[in-house]
This record gives C-alpha cells, sequence and structure tokens, in this order.
C-alpha cells in the first residue's frame, strides 16, 4: 500500500499541530514524568532521520539496509568542520548535509538499476565499506574512538546568537528543524515528484512505459534521503559532542528500518514519526524495569510484522475506519427507519 | 506519387533468447490513422514482437523506425516520450493509486514537470480535469476515486487501455485488449475502440478473431517468428495460409 494522504493536503495539518504542541511543550513535562531532557534531542533527531529514510521504504519500496552510513557521515563531517575548520553550526550543518548527499550519490550511481533483494544488498555492501573506512582511517576519523570534543556551536544570525551548550537549547533547534523537515516532506511526498515515486514503488515497468526515467528518480530520492540522514548525523555528533563508528554499523542502521516499520512508514507518513517515539519510550521505559529491554522490543518487532505488517498507525487507521463506519451503518439504519 | 513512409516501420527484426529463436524475421509497416490487427498463434512471437516494437526488449537484429526516425533499442520511457504507448496483456497498473491518479501519472504534462517537489499534485487542477475526460472518454466517469484494485474487471481493462490514452499517443500499440473479458465486456470495449478508431493509430493483437476483423483495416499474421500473410480483413479471409490454419475458422 502506499501511504495515503491523510484528511489534508494543506501546508500545516492537524497531525503536524499535535506533534509540535507535544514536542514545544515536552521540556516543561519529561522531567516530571522520570525522563530527562536529552532524550528529547535524541527522538527529534531520529524523527528526522527516520522521515527521511521512509522517503526509500515507504514511498519509493527501496529497502535500504544500509541508511547509517550517510549519518554517520554526516556527523564526521558536522565533526570535522567544528574541529579543523571553523566552529560554525550553519557551516557545520551544510557540510553534514552535503558530505552525505555526496556519499549517497556515489551509491545510488551503483545501485539504481537494482530493486527488491539486490538492492538491499548492495546497499548494506556499500554500507560496511563506509563504516570500514570510519573505522580504519585513523588521521581523519580518529578510529574506533572516533571524533572527541565535538563543539557545540552557538546558534547565530548575524549579530544575534544564541548558545546551545545546554540540552534544552539544542532540543529546540533539533525541533525547529524537526518542524521544518515535517513542512517540507509533506510538500515533497505530494508533489508530482514524491507521486512519482509512489509510481515507481507500485509499478516500475509501467512508470518506465509511461515515459518516467526511473533511474534517475531512484538516485535522486536516495541523494535526498542520505542527504536528510546527514542532517540528523550532524544534529547527532553536536548531541553527542562527538562522531563514532558504531552509528554507521549495520546494528544501527536497522534500528532506523525497525522504527519506521513499527511504527507504520508503508502506510503513513507518520509512521517514522510514531515508530522513533515507541523505540526510545520502550528503551526507557522498558530499560526502567529490565536490562533485557531490546529482547521486548524485538518479540514486539515480530509480533508487529505477524499480525500488523502496516505498524501502529495502520491499526490506528483501522480503528478509526472501523468506527466510521459503525457510524455510517447507525446513519444508514437511523434513515431507513425515517423513510419506515 | 512520391512515396510516403509509413508512420512506423519494423524491418528485417530478430530476436532470439538463448537457442530459441523467438523472431525470425520481422517486417510490418503501420500506417497513420489505420488500425493494424496482429494475430498469429499462441507462441508465434506477437508479444515479443509487442516488446522490441516498444523497446522491452533490444532486438539482435533489424531496425524500427517511427515518424521516419530510428527508434531501435532506445528504452520505453524514450519511446514513449515520442508518442508511442502501449497496453499490457495482463494488467499492469498503479494498483494502490485509484483510477485518477492512474490517468493522471501518465499525462505527459504531470510526468514532464515530474521534478517538482513542492507543488502538489492534487492543486493541478487542469491536470485532474483532464484525467477525469480521460476516464469518461473509456467509460469510467463516477470510478475517479475508486481504488484500481477494486474495480471489476472489465473496469481495470478499461483502465489499462486508458492509461496508455493518456499522453494522447500518435500511435497506441493494446496487447490483447479483450484478454480473460467476457461477452459483454468485450462488446463494451469493441464500441470503446470503434470509437477511438478515428483519433488515433492503433495496432492490436488479440485472439478474438472475430472481434479484430470487424475493426482492423489490415492484418499481419504472425507465425514462426515470421510475418506468414498480410492484407485487409477481407483478403485474409482468402487466404489459403489463413484457411489452413485454425485462425480462418473463426472468422
Amino acid at each position: 500500500m502506499a501511504p495515503q494522504p491523510s484528511i489534508s493536503e494543506g501546508l500545516v495539518t492537524r497531525p503536524m499541530v499535535i506533534l509540535f504542541a507535544v514536542l514545544l511543550s515536552l521540556p516543561l513535562w519529561i522531567e516530571a514524568v522520570g525522563l530527562y531532557q536529552y532524550l528529547g534531542i535524541e527522538i527529534a533527531v531520529w524523527m528526522i532521520y527516520a522521515l527521511g529514510f521512509n522517503l526509500l521504504l515507504g514511498y519509493t519500496g527501496l529497502p535500504s539496509f544500509g541508511h547509517g552510513a550517510y549519518f554517520g557521515v554526516g556527523a564526521y563531517a558536522f565533526g570535522l568542520v567544528q574541529l579543523r575548520l571553523i566552529e560554525s553550526l550553519w557551516l557545520g550543518l551544510a557540510a553534514g548535509i552535503l558530505a552525505a548527499m555526496a556519499a549517497g550519490a556515489l551509491v545510488a550511481g551503483l545501485i539504481s538499476h537494482r530493486r527488491g533483494i539486490y538492492y538491499a544488498l548492495m546497499t548494506i555492501a556499500c554500507a560496511q565499506v563506509f563504516w570500514f573506512v570510519a573505522v580504519k582511517w585513523h588521521s581523519v576519523t580518529g578510529g574506533e574512538d572516533g571524533l572527541l570534543n565535538v563543539a557545540r556551536p552557538a546558534l547565530s544570525f548575524g549579530i544575534l546568537s544564541a548558545s546551545l551548550r545546554g540540552n534544552t537549547a539544542l532540543y529546540y533547534l533539533a525541533v525547529a528543524i524537526l518542524g521544518l523537515t515535517v513542512v517540507g516532506l509533506w510538500r515533497f511526498v505530494h508533489s508530482r515528484f514524491g507521486k512519482a515515486l509512489q509510481a515507481i514503488k507500485q509499478n516500475e515497468m509501467r512508470a518506465g512505459f509511461v515515459g518516467y526515467n526511473v533511474w534517475l528518480y531512484k538516485f535522486l530520492v536516495f541523494t535526498l534521503s542520505a542527504g536528510i540522514a546527514g542532517l540528523a548525523g550532524s544534529l547527532f555528533a553536536m548531541a553527542q559532542k562527538s562522531a563514532y563508528p558504531d552509528v554507521m554499523s549495520l546494528h544501527s542502521a536497522g534500528l532506523v528500518v525497525m522504527m519506521t516499520l513499527i511504527g507504520g512508514g508503508f502506510v503513513s507518513f507518520w509512521g517514522p514519526v510514531v515508530g522513533t517515539a515507541v523505540f526510545f519510550l520502550a528503551r526507557d521505559l522498558l530499560g526502567a524495569f529490565t536490562e533485557t529491554w531490546l529482547l521486548w522490543y524485538g518479540l514486539m518487532f515480530m509480533g508487529i510484522v505477524l499480525f500488523k505488517p502496516e505498524g501502529v498507525v495502520g491499526a490506528w487507521q483501522d480503528l478509526v475506519r472501523r468506527r466510521r463506519t459503525a457510524g455510517a451503518t447507525k446513519e444508514t439504519g437511523s434513515l431507513s427507519h425515517h423513510r419506515g | 506519387m512520391a512515396h510516403v513512409e509509413p508512420l512506423f516501420v519494423a524491418s528485417h527484426l530478430h530476436k532470439r533468447f538463448g537457442h530459441q529463436v523467438v523472431l525470425e524475421e520481422i517486417n510490418l509497416a503501420f500506417r497513420q490513422g489505420e488500425v493494424s490487427g496482429i494475430m498469429g498463434p499462441n507462441g508465434a512471437g506477437k508479444t515479443t514482437c509487442f516488446n522490441v516494437l516498444t523497446g522491452r526488449y533490444k532486438p539482435d537484429r533489424g531496425q524500427v523506425r517511427f515518424d521516419g526516425e530510428d527508434i531501435t533499442g532506445l528504452p520505453p520511457r524514450a519511446i514513449a516520450r515520442k508518442g508511442i504507448s502501449r497496453s499490457f496483456q495482463l494488467i499492469n497498473l498503479f494498483n494502490d493509486y485509484t483510477a485518477l491518479e492512474n490517468i493522471l501519472i501518465a499525462l505527459p504534462e504531470v510526468r514532464d514537470r515530474g521534478f517538482n517537489m513542492t507543488q502538489s499534485l492534487s492543486q493541478d487542477s487542469a491536470a485532474m480535469d483532464k484525467a477525469a475526460a480521460v476516464l469518461r472518454q473509456v467509460g469510467l466517469a463516477g470510478k475517479e476515486r475508486e481504488s484500481s484494485k477494486m474495480l471489476s474487471y472489465g473496469d481495470r481493462r478499461a483502465l489499462e487501455i486508458a492509461v496508455a490514452l493518456a499522453p494522447e499517443p500518435r500511435i497506441l500499440f493494446l496487447d490483447e485488449p479483450t484478454s480473460g473479458m467476457g461477452t459483454q465486456a468485450t462488446v463494451r470495449l469493441a464500441e470503446l475502440l470503434t470509437d477511438l478508431k478515428h483519433r488515433y493509430t492503433m495496432v492490436i493483437i488479440e485472439h478474438d478473431m472475430k472481434f479484430l476483423f470487424e475493426l482492423a483495416d489490415r492484418i499481419s499474421v504472425i507465425h514462426w517468428g515470421q510475418v506468414i500473410a498480410e492484407g485487409s480483413p477481407a483478403e485474409l479471409r482468402a487466404n489459403k495460409w489463413v484457411q489452413a490454419s485454425n485462425l480462418g475458422k473463426l472468422a
């Protein structure tokens, strides 16, 4: 199933308002419910990452199982700018996005003629190359330790400047960038480009026969998705004040796939957002009770794949639909009553 | 009178898969404004021939010319962009899209601005109107918002043709449009194609001989990877090759 537009295709929709009402008020209550400020940053960063990732998996049907590579490239690029060049937020973010896009374009150029399992395997192989380079190229990447003491540069607009050293300040920056990402991607998936991607997902051959350059679309969406992963990676480097090879591992790349699937990226734009929230809440809430939380999370994942492959949002959509049908039946019932 | 090259010409096409020679020596010409039929027994190479003509396969030898231009071996997307459109024997739609979206995505004005990443497609009312008009043309008015996979088989067949019609092609290839359809639906389709006949140059592969003989101006019979007979329906009825094969009996 292609992700269906929910309710409206406007610039700002109701789910967006709800999401940002929750996120913007989060620093006020997160500690009261026993969690901590930093968690918010992680959630916002991974939401950006997962939303970008779902352009491939949910919208174009391209299984990229090595997306951590581009997240990592973004993190390293951001770190290198701060450590070697200049402490600058904008330059760091730009470098993170562009470096990840370049890496993504390189890989996309090699794999865009493929699909299905071959595509998936090639994304994994390419990601392993990036991971290997990150581990071995000590002079640039710092090897297994990674880049340490990456600065959190100030947010500056000309003479106005705000420190991002505190987690709350950085959190608001991450949420602002998430906001731009959400609004931008919502536009994107309803644009001609987004609709063409969904057509390619449904029937790559027919898309070619009605004149679409399928290869180019696949190439561009991969590059774009890698760029968004790089943006998330840059923010992650700021959050962690470091960049390290771990985020490029297959394990880390698998997490974003799981988040997207659990949330329901196949059926909804919001799937990755919901899935990211579920993951971090599971980690911190289940993790408070047991060290083996990942086992329970894994079982939940299996359960969803087996019984509700459309994920959390898919289950929600079913519920809404059922209530609506029930409501409609009631209405028809009363109508026929009138008629009678 | 000066010799005018037909709109679409295939000459000396040869195609094989491994040791299996499927097209031995195919020569076909389709003239502007005509309906050309292709018939032949199962496995004669009709669909392979279509696939070579529309870019799915490259021929091993031979040439395909459209409007005086060599298009041999071009990929399907390039051939489509020249105004050559096709439908498929097995229904080949965008299944999660509504009937309307299937047409929208096939409109050249949507496709040619396909890299636009900001304007919402559903706000392009000109394109929406045009897509609705295409659906009306094939008798799918009122079903615009229905998911294409929920449509009846006959409606899906009509949509299959509509997707090929959407770009207003200069030549339309239809691969067994009646495949799997009942009598009534076939009659409906014949009416539709008779209606389209005045506006489009068409090439139709068909098993249903009655259907084809009523519709086509010229028919080519393919067998053993070659064109074994050619002519108007009346000429073919008299052809001993056609009479000798099973094909003639139905006609």
